[in-house]
């Protein structure tokens, strides 16, 4: 009777952990600051991006001196 | 259609990057145990593989034309992909370290991929030690691009084929279920697949810009060259 009374009691356990969501950022998403994190990676890669856009342009404009360099 | 291409492809990877980070943050992801929600990581440290894995493909490609043909220009190609692919490569191993101290318990579990890819990352360090010893620039660029293959060559059983004969904790390898498996609804494809695509087109983005400011450089030397005569 002890036994199987521990037995139940070990499956009863088992059970909400059985049972448990895994857990995930739930509460963050629905305080809606994911936003926040979603606007700071967004500013950080339109940055970066523009920068190379920058650097690109710069480049083009090099390239097109130096061809105007050359000789005749 | 050539024309179309080479102006839309610079857009199109900002474009992908932007839905990369709204969609990966904000879609909703397989919920699973221990990794909870660090499997986005898939959407941003995987990339850094596959730009890499792309940006050394186009280095061997221009050291083999160089073997085939010498010219100065295609070495230059070979090494700017080299150079933006070591630097991708380094995003991944650090990214990696981040992902496997919270997934594994530590940075460095010694797992068969981390290592493979350290290794590989190691050999493409080796060859611009290589470039940096070689005074002579036919023959840097000649036995430089020798290296370039062999580089090449070790990478593919390094990060492909050894973690997968052994125990990697990599999914998808030594017998570990990869992620598709538990995307039972391939949502995560539709943010993995583009954000592959940007990084790759990001990737070559900065190794065109440096392989030009390079030829510009050149072409600076030579006029200078020139006036001395």
């Amino acid at each position: 009777m002890k036994k199987l009374s521990s037995i139940l009691f070990a499956l009863l356990l088992a059970i909400p952990a059985y049972s448990q969501e895994v857990e995930m950022a739930d509460k963050l998403r629905s305080e809606g600051k994911i936003y926040v994190l979603v606007a700071i990676v967004l500013v950080i890669l339109v940055g970066l991006v523009s920068y190379l856009v920058v650097i690109d342009r710069k480049t083009t404009r090099l390239e097109k001196r130096l061809n105007e360099n050359k000789r005749p | 259609m050539k024309k179309i291409v080479s102006v839309v492809w610079k857009p199109l990877s900002v474009v992908l990057l932007l839905y990369t980070i709204l969609a990966g943050f904000l879609m909703d992801v397989p919920r699973l145990n221990i990794i909870n929600e660090t499997i986005r990581a898939l959407y941003f440290h995987v990339p850094m593989w596959f730009t890499m894995i792309t940006t050394f493909s186009v280095s061997i490609v221009y050291a083999i034309k160089y073997l085939r043909k010498p010219d100065a220009n295609l070495d230059l190609v070979s090494v700017e992909f080299a150079n933006t692919g070591l630097i991708f490569g380094l995003l991944g191993i650090f990214t990696g370290m981040i992902w496997a101290n919270y997934a594994w318990g530590s940075p460095w579990h010694g797992d068969p991929k981390q290592n493979g890819s350290a290794i590989t990352t190691l050999i493409y360090l080796a060859y611009f030690v290589l470039r940096g010893s070689l005074s002579n620039s036919e023959q840097r660029a000649r036995i430089s691009a020798v290296f370039n293959v062999f580089a090449f060559a070790a990478m593919i059983p390094l990060i492909f084929i050894i973690p997968r004969m052994t125990s990697s904790m990599h999914p998808g390898n030594g017998g570990n279920p990869a992620f598709n498996m538990y995307d039972l609804d391939n949502s995560m494809k539709k943010v993995f697949y583009p954000a592959c695509v940007g990084w790759i087109l990001l990737g070559v983005w900065i190794a065109t810009v440096r392989v030009r400011l390079r030829k510009a450089e050149e072409k600076i030397l030579d006029l200078e060259y020139e006036k001395t005569k």
